[in-house]
Order: structure tokens, then C-alpha cells, then sequence
């Protein structure tokens, strides 16, 4: 079976291309024509961290980052103070 | 009465969207319903000229919204086809000469007369969109199965959700079946689980469409069209007809078959 779909080049199929560089470009579209989406979600994020350690909100920065094969949500949050 | 406004748009331009207006409004009207087409395009007039209309206009949209005529006088009736009314774009004036508080009232009127009032937008998000769905219940969205119109359709869904129009529906227009076979073209569930919309039709990429324009004949009036089947199928579900989605597999090569087969 993997043989004759190699046969058939489904892998290399444009359209398959096509479908995965939509994927990912509409993540970003997405997050940024929804605006405030990653604003409530920095915002819930900062509170459940919270409960945990002591973080300096100011400085805390949550953005998505598109790579070539998959996008990520990078979160940089300096924390202040771990609570016991 | 109160008729139902839908705006045609798409983000993208040159996807179909005049093309869709005219061949859904003409179906409505052949089914029986009293369908009025407006050209929101302003300055580049073309519902008229695809519907073969461009010959008997004296008043359009501006001279309606601006009083210098009344509505009625402004409506074009086809002769071919009872029911079917157009108002066509002003060609000459500017692209803000209508404020969207205009094009609502507009369609609050319409509405008493009509059982649909489609709207063909122009492309783009500017004013021009922003004029088309002012008065909008519904949408529909047309694209292509390419990676920049299913883009600029996805904006559109999103933009359509700040007018409260949350479930519109989606034409994938000029599909091929034979790329989609080779698999250098997008098919239909690939476009449909991306824009995730409820799917209104699919129409393939069909000559009869150069041809009927050509004549100012829309090809859902013409019986031997395939493009105009696939209209006359989204017309049926427009008016809440269960119509199976047409199968665009007709002439299945050799080795695609094998390959199917070999599949099960
Ligand atoms: N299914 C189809 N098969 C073949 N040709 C098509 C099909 N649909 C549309 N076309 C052709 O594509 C061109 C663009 O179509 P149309 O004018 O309807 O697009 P549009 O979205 O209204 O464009 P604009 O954004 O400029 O208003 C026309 O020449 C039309 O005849
Ligand atoms: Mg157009």
C-alpha cells in the first residue's frame, strides 16, 4: 500500500502544501483579527500562575511563532518568587 | 413581507461573486420568488452586463439613496424571467457616495416588496464591504480552492462576525476535477474543514460560464450547463431543499480507479 501511494506521489501532492501553509497562516490571521484573544488568554495565564509563584506581570509576554512546520505559543514569564 | 437580504463577498476578487449573485438570484426568481439583485460595486458596475441588463439603465443605486429618483423607477425588470428585479451600481460617482445607514434603509424597503435581496459586494474590507453587508441577514461566502482565497474568505468569516452575521454559508466556485484528482488542487473537504462554515455548494470550473456571460444568460437558465446545475442545487438549499452535493468524480481515469480499489 505505501509503495503504490509513493507510486502515486501523494505525498509530494501540492495540495497538500497548500492545505498545511493555510493551516498555518490562519493561526496568525486568526489570533490577530479576534483582538483581545491573546490579551484574555495572557490575562488567565498570569492568574493561574499566580496561585503558584509570584510573577511580574509587566514584563510577561505570550505571542504565537510561526515556524516552518508548526506554529508554538512562546510564553516568557520572569518569576519572581516561587510560593510554598 | 419581509424578504431576506443576503450579501454575496469574498475577500478576494475576480473568485465569482457577480457570477454567484446573478445565477442565484435568477434561480430564485425562476423558482417563483421575487428576488431583486443590488450592485454594491460602485465604479466598476458588472452585475448588468453579466445579467444582460446593461442596456436599460437610467437610474442606480446612487440616484436611489440620494432621492433623486424613487426606488421603483429605479429597478430594472428582466423580461425574461418574472420576478427578477435589478438595481444597478452608479459607474461614475464615488465609492463613498453611500453610507452604510443608506444601504440598510434601502434594505428595509426592499424587504416589504421581496422575497430575497442579494447583494453583490465588491472586493476588498473597505467601504465598499462595509456598505454590502450593512444591511445584510446573511451571508454568502464565495472562494476558489486556492491558498490566498480561502485566506481572505477566513477574514471575511471573521469580519462578518462583528455585523452578527455568525453562520454564513460557503460556495467553493471554478473547482477542477481533474486537479483536484491529481491532487494539485484543494477539494472540497479540504476548503470546508479549514473555513469550518456550512458548505451551500460547490460549482466547477465550467466553460458554460464564459459562454452564458458572454450572452448575458445566466447558466442556471440553461438545462445542459453543469455549473448551472450546481446553482440550481444551491438555490434548492437556499429555499431549504436536502439536495446531495454533486459529485464531481465523473470520468474517473484508469489508474485512479485501481488506486480506489486498492484503497478499500
Ligand atoms: N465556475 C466558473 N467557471 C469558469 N469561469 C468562471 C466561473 N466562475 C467565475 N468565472 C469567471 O471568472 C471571472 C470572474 O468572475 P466574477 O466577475 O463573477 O468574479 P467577482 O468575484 O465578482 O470579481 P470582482 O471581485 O472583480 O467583483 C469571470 O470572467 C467569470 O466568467
Ligand atoms: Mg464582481
Amino acid at each position: 500500500m505505501d509503495f503504490i501511494n509513493r507510486f502515486f506521489k501523494e505525498d509530494t501532492a501540492s495540495k497538500n502544501m497548500a492545505v498545511e501553509r493555510l493551516r498555518l497562516v490562519l493561526v496568525h490571521d486568526r489570533a490577530s483579527v479576534s483582538t483581545g484573544l491573546m490579551e484574555s488568554l495572557k490575562e488567565e495565564m498570569f492568574q493561574v500562575i499566580s496561585k503558584y509563584m509570584e510573577i511580574d506581570e509587566k514584563n510577561m509576554e505570550v505571542k504565537l511563532n510561526a515556524g516552518e512546520r508548526s506554529t508554538a505559543l512562546i510564553a516568557n514569564i520572569p518569576v519572581k518568587k516561587i510560593k510554598r | 413581507m419581509s424578504g431576506k437580504v443576503i450579501v454575496i463577498t469574498s475577500g478576494k476578487g475576480g473568485v465569482g461573486k457577480t457570477t454567484t449573485c446573478a445565477n442565484i438570484g435568477t434561480g430564485l426568481a425562476i423558482r417563483g420568488k421575487k428576488t431583486v439583485l443590488i450592485d454594491a460595486d460602485i465604479g466598476l458596475r458588472n452585475l448588468d452586463v453579466v445579467m444582460g441588463l446593461e442596456n436599460r439603465i437610467v437610474f442606480d443605486l446612487i440616484d436611489v439613496v440620494e432621492k433623486n429618483c424613487k426606488l421603483r423607477q429605479a429597478l430594472i425588470k428582466d423580461r425574461r424571467f418574472d420576478n427578477l428585479y435589478l438595481l444597478p451600481a452608479a459607474q461614475t460617482k464615488e465609492k463613498d457616495a453611500v453610507k452604510p445607514e443608506q444601504m440598510v434603509e434601502l434594505c428595509e424597503e426592499l424587504k416589504l416588496d421581496f422575497d430575497y435581496i442579494l447583494i453583490d459586494c465588491p472586493a476588498g474590507i473597505e467601504h465598499g464591504f462595509k456598505n454590502a453587508v450593512a444591511g445584510a441577514d446573511d451571508a454568502i461566502i464565495v472562494t476558489t480552492p486556492d491558498v490566498s482565497a480561502v485566506r481572505d474568505a477566513d477574514r471575511i468569516i471573521g469580519l462578518l462576525q462583528t455585523y452578527e452575521i455568525t453562520d454564513p454559508k460557503l460556495v467553493i466556485n471554478r473547482v477542477r476535477p481533474d486537479m483536484v484528482r491529481r491532487g494539485d488542487m484543494m477539494d472540497v473537504n479540504d476548503v470546508n474543514d479549514i473555513l469550518a462554515i456550512t458548505l451551500l455548494g460547490v460549482v466547477p470550473d465550467d466553460q458554460s460560464i464564459i459562454v452564458s456571460t458572454n450572452r448575458g444568460e445566466p447558466a442556471v437558465s440553461d438545462p445542459s450547463s453543469r455549473a448551472g446545475q450546481a446553482y440550481r442545487n444551491i438555490v434548492a438549499r437556499i429555499e431549504g431543499e436536502k439536495v446531495p452535493f454533486m459529485s464531481l468524480d465523473f470520468d474517473l481515469g484508469f489508474f485512479e480507479r485501481i488506486k480506489r480499489f486498492l484503497k478499500k
